[in-house]
């Protein structure tokens, strides 16, 4: 199993939609087949076409807000004296996360495919609102699945959401989280894929849609080699680029132009969901590896018994609750370009109260778990490190958990 | 020796009407129940279709899911439903068995041993939901080596090429999803377009079994017999999940609706 150079992540899988051979692939009912050729081939398309790309970048620019801040925490680095700790601010983007991305291009493709409806799972509730936001900008009829778990714990986008006048299908199957989001938008898309567009929230689900949203948040890493190469004349020597994983969209899209340098100038640190501190239910399967397993029409390592039967995951945060992870991260993890950790609930917590006291910044508690293991690790670092973390969501969804904490 | 799934079809086509083909979920809502449903239902039904139920099922719509929750909670596991078939196959041998299911269970279990597995306890052949062709290819023959039928489905969206390949992949019977819904749902599509659309699949191979399922309850089963086997799970499914509501006989409400349907094909 081998990265390939000079060729985006997205586009090294094989005919049959695998990375490295056994992740990823297309694990569909028949009725999803030809919908699925379908997208592929309009994706294909459009992305080499002109007039598309030129749109996305102009929306990207012009209603998402490119680019978003690159910062460096000055209290904070100067608190841990170790690594100087800098943030990209992804959560500047319209919307407060780095979903926004992901659903513009999908609400495009939509267009472009004569759609006039589109759909999309939501654990922490920012696909959706994003969805529901590109949907109203572009005029489509937009359904959001979502958990009835996460409806209660994340009510702020929730709001958002309907007024932006989509519909939340609200789900009460298994845990009721995001996992059984995104099976009810499958099965919705099952039986309406003649007049409806389909969104998976993250760079899960069958092959074309792990790509189309690499595709998306690939802008992240694009803005940010941009902003190094800027600030500190060229990409330094040694950088760490920490984000937290659950789908790993926005980890994906934080990486993605960085993967072809060396492992010892780029370091790639994903940051999965350990869940409560006390218990034996977390959201992280590359760091427990995980079998591998099929999960919503593709391969990746699954928290899951022995039986196939997919396991229940606990998370503070709603966005990271999810058993599977994407086919990418695991090729990244099992070619080792990517180190894969976890954090607890407590510590993400804790995390977000320091980041809190030193900056101003208002991390979700999916980022939260990533600045827990830069507050870890920076420390033990020499001074000319630079570790940059992803905060890709905003904290005002979470108020509500916040609140119970007493931040 | 004709296996016994085409036997099944010709019997009934011997007697001029379509195989009739249920959907239980093994250990629905016991072990112990879903094997007397199985031997109670025999005597009308042709061939049984037993779904290994699954906790992620991205394909079934809300009364297989029910059962399959149902199923779960009451424990079954993988080995359970080899064993629900085995002690059926024991009174009924010449009785074909279809097992249904997803593909991560198939995988955690080997594919190989799995095989095994359905040929010592007498399956007769396997449908796997989101194992669509052509990344089913190399499983398709490792049932076919084992004597078991691979039953490749077919749907509306699948174009004409696709079809044609299908076909020519497939052993011998395969499955038309009527409609674009999940299992259950309710008939979208007028049963005339639905047997258009049948005939469609003959035409290019009159000598496979094609089945129709999804969608098909009491009320609309005699307008498709000229198929050559009709499937009920669903309508099924709830009748379980209404018996057990009105603490009724669950054994008994079921066979009573699989008489009704084998009345109507009649």
């Amino acid at each position: 199993m081998k990265i390939r150079k000079n060729i985006p992540l997205i586009d090294q899988h094989d005919k049959y939609g695998f990375w490295g051979g056994k992740f990823g692939g297309n694990y569909v009912p028949e009725t999803l087949k030809k919908p699925i050729e379908d997208l592929a081939s309009n994706f294909s398309k459009l992305r080499k076409n002109k007039s598309f790309t030129k749109k996305k970048n102009y929306y990207f620019k012009n209603y998402v807000g490119a680019p978003t801040r690159f910062i460096k925490l000055n209290n904070l680095s100067r608190n841990l004296n170790g690594a100087q700790i800098w943030a990209k601010v992804v959560s500047d983007a319209n919307g407060g996360a780095h979903k926004i991305y992901n659903a513009v291009v999908h609400a495009l493709i939509c267009k472009y495919m004569g759609k006039k409806y589109i759909v999309g799972d939501t654990g922490a509730g920012y696909a959706g609102k994003m969805l529901s936001m590109a949907a109203k900008k572009f005029g489509l009829k937009c359904k959001i699945f979502m958990g009835a778990k996460d409806i209660k714990r994340q009510k702020p986008n929730c709001d958002a959401i309907r007024k932006n006048g989509a519909e939340i299908v609200p789900v009460f199957t298994g845990s009721q989280t995001l996992v059984d989001a995104v099976s009810e938008c499958m099965r919705y898309w099952v039986s309406n894929c003649d007049t409806t567009h389909m969104c998976v929230g993250s760079t899960v689900g069958p092959n074309i849609f792990v790509k189309i949203c690499g595709y998306s948040t690939s802008q992240i890493s694009k803005e940010l080699k941009f902003q190094l190469i800027n600030t500190f004349k060229k990409i330094p020597k040694k950088i760490k680029l920490i984000n937290c994983v659950g789908g790993g969209s926005s980890a994906y899209g934080f990486w993605s132009e960085f993967i072809d340098y060396p492992k010892s100038q780029i370091e790639l640190i994903g940051v999965e969901a350990g869940g409560p501190k006390n218990s034996k239910l977390h959201a992280a399967p590359l760091t427990h590896n995980a079998k591998l397993g099929i999960l919503h029409g593709a391969a990746s390592y699954v928290c899951q018994n022995k039986e196939g039967q997919i396991k229940e995951t606990d998370s503070i945060s709603a966005g990271l609750d999810y058993p599977g992870v994407s086919p990418i991260h695991c090729f990244l993890k099992d070619t080792r370009r990517a180190r894969y950790t976890s954090v607890t609930d407590e510590d993400a917590l804790k995390a977000y109260k320091i980041v809190r006291k030193f900056e101003n910044l208002n991390p979700s508690l999916e980022p939260s778990h990533a600045f827990a293991e830069a507050i870890k690790i920076a420390p033990k670092l020499s001074k000319d490190t630079i570790i940059i973390v992803n905060s890709c969501g905003d904290a005002i969804k979470d108020r509500d958990i916040l609140k119970k904490f007493n931040l | 020796m004709k296996n016994l799934i085409s036997q099944a079809f010709t019997q009934a086509k011997n007697q001029r009407r379509p195989a009739l083909i249920t959907y239980t979920v093994a250990g629905d809502n016991t072990k112990k129940n879903s094997l007397e449903i199985l031997n109670s239902i025999s005597k009308q039904v042709d061939i049984c279709e037993i779904g290994f139920p699954h906790n992620t099922p991205i394909a079934d719509g809300g009364q297989i899911q029910t059962s399959s929750y149902r199923a779960l909670k009451n424990g079954i596991k993988i080995n359970d439903v080899f064993k629900i078939v085995k002690n059926f196959k024991r009174t009924k041998k010449t009785k074909p068995v279809i097992l249904m299911g997803y593909y991560n269970m198939v995988f955690q279990f080997g594919e190989i041993r799995f095989l095994e597995k359905c040929k010592k306890s007498g399956v007769d052949g396997i449908i796997i939901v989101d194992l669509p062709w052509p990344e089913n290819k190399k499983f398709s023959k490792k049932c076919k080596k084992r004597g078991i039928c691979f039953i490749q489905l077919i749907a509306p969206t699948t174009d004409k090429k696709r079809l044609k390949n299908i076909i020519k992949d497939s052993h011998d019977m395969i499955y038309y999803i009527s409609m674009l819904s999940t299992t259950g749902g309710k008939l979208k599509v007028s049963t005339n377009k639905i047997l258009k659309n049948y005939s469609m699949i003959k035409k290019i191979n009159k000598a496979k079994n094609c089945v129709i399922g999804f969608g098909i309850t009491k009320k609309n089963i005699s307008k498709l017999k000229k198929a050559d086997g009709l499937v009920v799970g669903s309508a099924i499914c709830s009748e379980i999940t209404n018996s057990l509501k009105k603490k009724q006989n669950i054994v008994t409400n079921v066979s009573k609706l699989v008489m009704n349907l084998k009345m109507k094909i009649l």
